[in-house]
């Protein structure tokens, strides 16, 4: 099972667990990412999250495909957020269900690292003076 | 269409530019930086066509649908 989504609802985290439990699996890993108050120093006010939905949905399909060629995993679920999100809340939720714990670590850093990496979402940070789309200049 | 900063830069979210029979991503490129010249200030930037990430070599067909990506930063 593959479960995708991006969504302006906030991410609910027990749902997403429970969508990844499977009686064949011995363990579940999430990866949950939160807002964090400061970016080197500069205390943020908030994140905007913008995607390309139709291709976002796409790449994370394809992540998803090399996680279970890659490790023995059973269900893979990956979610984003977009739109506004303040300090202290979910843009992104991955969790993945494994009958091994090895399969289920391994694939959920996969999954993180090539969202960050390839997946067409960005996010502008808001200082109290003035705001920043994360990563775009060197 | 673009996002986040490309978006910024064009000033829209779609666009609209001029390029010849065949024309390929790095020709969508030089065009598109003769006119927005901020866009070569970004750390890089790719081309997707139909959703796709495109390569510098791949022709562009009418019907195609082009987004310009700037760096992501999801997650």
């Amino acid at each position: 099972m593959v479960d995708i989504n991006i969504t302006e609802q906030p991410l609910n985290m027990q749902e997403c667990i429970n969508r990844v439990m499977s009686p064949d699996c011995g363990g579940i890993d999430v990866f949950i990412g939160t807002v964090r108050n400061t970016t080197k120093g500069k205390a943020v006010v908030r994140l905007e999250f913008e995607a390309y939905e139709s291709m976002a949905m796409k790449e994370m399909e394809k992540i998803a495909a090399e996680m279970k060629t890659k490790w023995p995993v059973h269900k893979i679920l990956m979610h984003h957020r977009v739109g506004v999100l303040q300090v202290g809340e979910v843009p992104v939720i991955i969790a993945v269900s494994a009958a091994h714990r090895d399969a289920a670590f391994d694939a959920c850093r996969y999954a993180i690292d090539a969202l960050k990496q390839r997946v067409p979402i960005w996010k502008k940070e808001v200082f109290e003076d003035g705001e920043v789309w994360v990563a775009a200049h060197p | 269409m673009a996002f986040g900063i490309a978006k910024d830069i064009f000033g829209s979210g779609t666009i609209e530019i001029a390029l010849d029979d065949g024309a390929t991503i790095d020709c969508l490129k030089a065009a598109l930086e003769d006119k927005y010249s901020r866009l070569k200030q970004l750390s890089s930037y790719m081309v997707a066509v139909n959703d796709e990430y495109a390569q510098a070599e791949n022709r562009i067909n009418t019907q195609d649908e082009i987004a310009i990506i700037p760096p992501v930063s999801g997650g």
